[in-house]
């Protein structure tokens, strides 16, 4: 697939840095300007998080986020409004995060044609394992749109299989359970992306329980990148609308500690 | 396509974090189910622990009432712990303990299946943690109560609309957060395959039973058999063993709430759309931008916005037909058996009690019908007198 995704894992002076942030929390205003402001601070690729009234994959954190921005007024053509205004300031590379009912009810052809047209390249869906995937890997290649593959602590012996047909890169799930700040990631990850490597060239990139510069760098230091997504949603939550300048400051440090590998 | 599909239903929606542990399930289960010796010991806990065969009593005076069909009601309230709940927790307990499992996880609407699956693990010498909407601690407080006697340590969910299906979710969370000692005891015929085929196993024998007696009684079949339906356990047991038989018509009773033309329903079949939730594919109440829709019933235990696959299935292809109950006709019902045949029924099964009430008189004499009377209803007795504004203090 040749789209935006391929190139955000190319420089070969740092390894990536992915920001994820919830559509609409506090507002849709806000998450533009966030996004863009991430995009300038250096994040490499924004995970869009479309919000769903039941994220059972989410920690607390991402849990109020969703429920904070359905009570809103977000919806589905809000978020792709979204994309819409960071495309009219910005190329930063766009994925989608969310859960397979929002997608499926928007229709999978309509969903992903909007999405290439707005270049979103990927999605991921945690409610939609390797043996689901056909049903959404399909539409979503027919329009140039990657479904990102998750890789959990448990998988294993599924691990050949998932890798030898994923795309755009891999999500490295990091710990069991949800999503949330954790003190400390016991997974070998660095063993599992040696199995990973084994089966694909695609990219990994690390989730789950990241927090601070120095976990971000230990996580890409054995992968191609990190994902920070309850850290940046705590930080919207307490700063509300005037966000901007810690989250410049905090995607700064981030990237800072991946670029240093 | 994946398995476990009921025509477009079913399926596996999970995290891959959990999906190892389902395969294993799947592989554990079809061993156990044909394992003689697992086979003899569940079937020892159900006669002799759970009271099996539940009996099938022949209602006269409701009949008489009624004046058409007669009236059969499987009485599923007689069990140990007060519902059918513990058909399918006594399975899915001592298969988990098997497995090498120490602890055991459940959700619970009503309580009832946080009571069965307490009274299980306590049972069978497993650590077992509940989890429960806060509305439904609170409107089920002697249940929570009961859990905590049994040695069960009770969480109130407070996320979302605080019930059913957002202790499903906290469950599945946890469940994610430890897998390789704990067993989700799923309470119905719901979730990832293989869930519904499991759930529907153990509690088809309602009907394997409900069929050798009225057969019996009767000497033939029923005309229809009705039951109540949140997730669909208790239905898909009394439905199972008589798909087969096209002649009688399965009946499903859903919660209509305050009426399916309000907001305040929770009545999937009659209200909801083909979507993707809690693992499966199936029918849920949801919103224009695929929201899950807030549900309402008096009833904790049908308050779920969802429906198992495989009634999804039988619905689509008009095996069975579901039909709307709301929350006055449930409680007249209730109120009528208490008076009738002097049986409190859970506010569930009242649904199922309500709908014969309304069709009793189109079948003749000759037929006969089967209610599920799907659990007792010691924990609706408060309820059920503020509903009707009466304060009792204990």
């Amino acid at each position: 697939m040749n789209n935006k995704l391929s190139k955000v894992f190319d420089n070969p002076n740092h390894k990536a840095f992915i920001a994820f942030i919830t559509a609409g929390d506090p507002s849709a205003d806000c998450t533009v300007s966030y996004i863009l402001e991430m995009a300038e601070a250096g994040a490499d690729l924004i995970e869009i998080g479309i919000p769903f009234s039941d994220p059972t994959a989410e920690g607390v954190v991402i849990q109020e986020a969703n429920i904070r921005a359905l009570r809103g007024g977000m919806t589905t053509d809000g978020v792709f409004d979204i994309a819409r205004r960071v495309r009219e300031k910005s190329q930063v590379p766009l994925v989608f995060m969310t859960y397979l009912n929002p997608v499926f009810h928007y229709g999978y052809d309509r969903f992903f044609a909007r999405c290439e047209e707005l270049g979103v390249d990927g999605i991921i869906i945690p409610d939609l394992p390797f043996e689901e995937k056909d049903e959404v890997a399909v539409p979503a290649a027919a329009h140039n749109v990657s479904l990102i593959s998750m890789i959990a602590p448990t998988s294993e012996s599924r691990i050949q299989k998932i890798a030898s047909q994923a795309e755009g890169f891999i999500y490295v799930v990091s710990s069991m359970g949800v999503t949330g700040v954790r003190n400390e990631i016991k997974t070998d990850i660095g063993s599992m992306v040696e199995s990973i490597r084994k089966v694909t060239d695609v990219p990994c990139a690390v989730g789950f329980g990241i927090s601070t510069p120095e976990q971000a760098a230990a996580m890409a230091a054995v992968s191609d990148g990190a994902i920070v997504g309850s850290a940046i949603v705590k930080l919207i939550a307490k700063e509300g609308e005037n966000a901007a300048p810690v989250l410049r400051e905090y995607v700064k440090s981030m990237k800072e500690a991946v670029a240093a590998l | 396509m994946s398995k476990g599909r009921y025509g477009i239903h079913g399926g596996q929606y999970i995290s891959e974090t959990l999906m190892n542990e389902l395969i294993k399930l799947e592989e554990c289960y079809e061993f156990y189910k044909k394992d003689p010796e697992f086979n003899r010991e569940l079937q020892k806990l159900l006669n002799e622990y759970a009271g099996r065969p539940s009996l099938l009593y022949y209602a006269e005076k409701m009949t008489k009432d009624l004046g058409g069909a007669k009236i059969y009601i499987k009485r599923e309230d007689l069990n140990h712990t007060g519902s059918h709940k513990i058909n399918n927790v006594l399975g899915q307990v001592l298969m988990a303990k098997k497995m090498g499992k120490t602890r055991v996880i459940a959700e619970t609407g009503a309580g009832q299946h946080g009571v069965a699956t307490a009274t299980a693990a306590a049972l069978l010498g497993l650590e077992c943690e509940i989890f429960m909407g806060k509305e439904d601690t609170d409107r089920q407080a002697l249940n929570v109560y009961r859990m905590e006697l049994l040695g069960a340590k009770v969480h109130p969910v407070t996320t979302g609309t605080m019930t059913l299906k957002d202790a499903v979710n906290e469950t599945m969370r946890e469940w994610t957060n430890r897998v390789s000692d704990t067993h989700y005891v799923l309470g119905s015929v719901m979730g990832p395959h293989p869930f519904p085929m499991i759930v529907r196993d153990f509690q088809s024998v309602i009907s394997k039973e409900a069929k050798e007696q009225i057969l019996e009684a009767e000497g033939k079949l029923p005309a229809a058999v009705i039951a109540c339906v949140g997730g669909g356990s208790n239905a898909m047991g009394m439905f199972y063993n008589f798909i087969e038989d096209k002649d009688v018509e399965l009946i499903g009773c859903e919660a209509a709430g305050k009426g399916v033309d309000t907001a305040f329903h929770a009545a999937t079949i009659a209200k909801g759309s083909l979507g993707v939730f809690h693992g499966m594919k199936s029918y849920f109440c949801q919103d224009e931008n695929g929201q899950i829709a807030p549900v309402y019933s008096i009833s904790a235990g049908l308050d779920y916005p969802g429906i198992g696959p495989e009634h999804a299935h039988l619905h689509d292809i008009g095996r069975a037909q579901y039909v709307p109950v709301t929350d006055d006709e449930a409680v007249s019902a209730f109120e009528y058996l208490a008076r009738t045949e002097g049986i409190i029924c859970a506010i569930e099964s009242a649904h199922a009690v309500a709908h014969v009430r309304k069709i009793a008189a189109n079948y003749s004499p000759e037929q006969s019908i089967i209610i599920c009377l799907s659990g007792r209803g010691d924990k609706d007795v408060a309820a059920i007198a503020r509903y009707r504004g009466v304060d009792i203090h204990e």
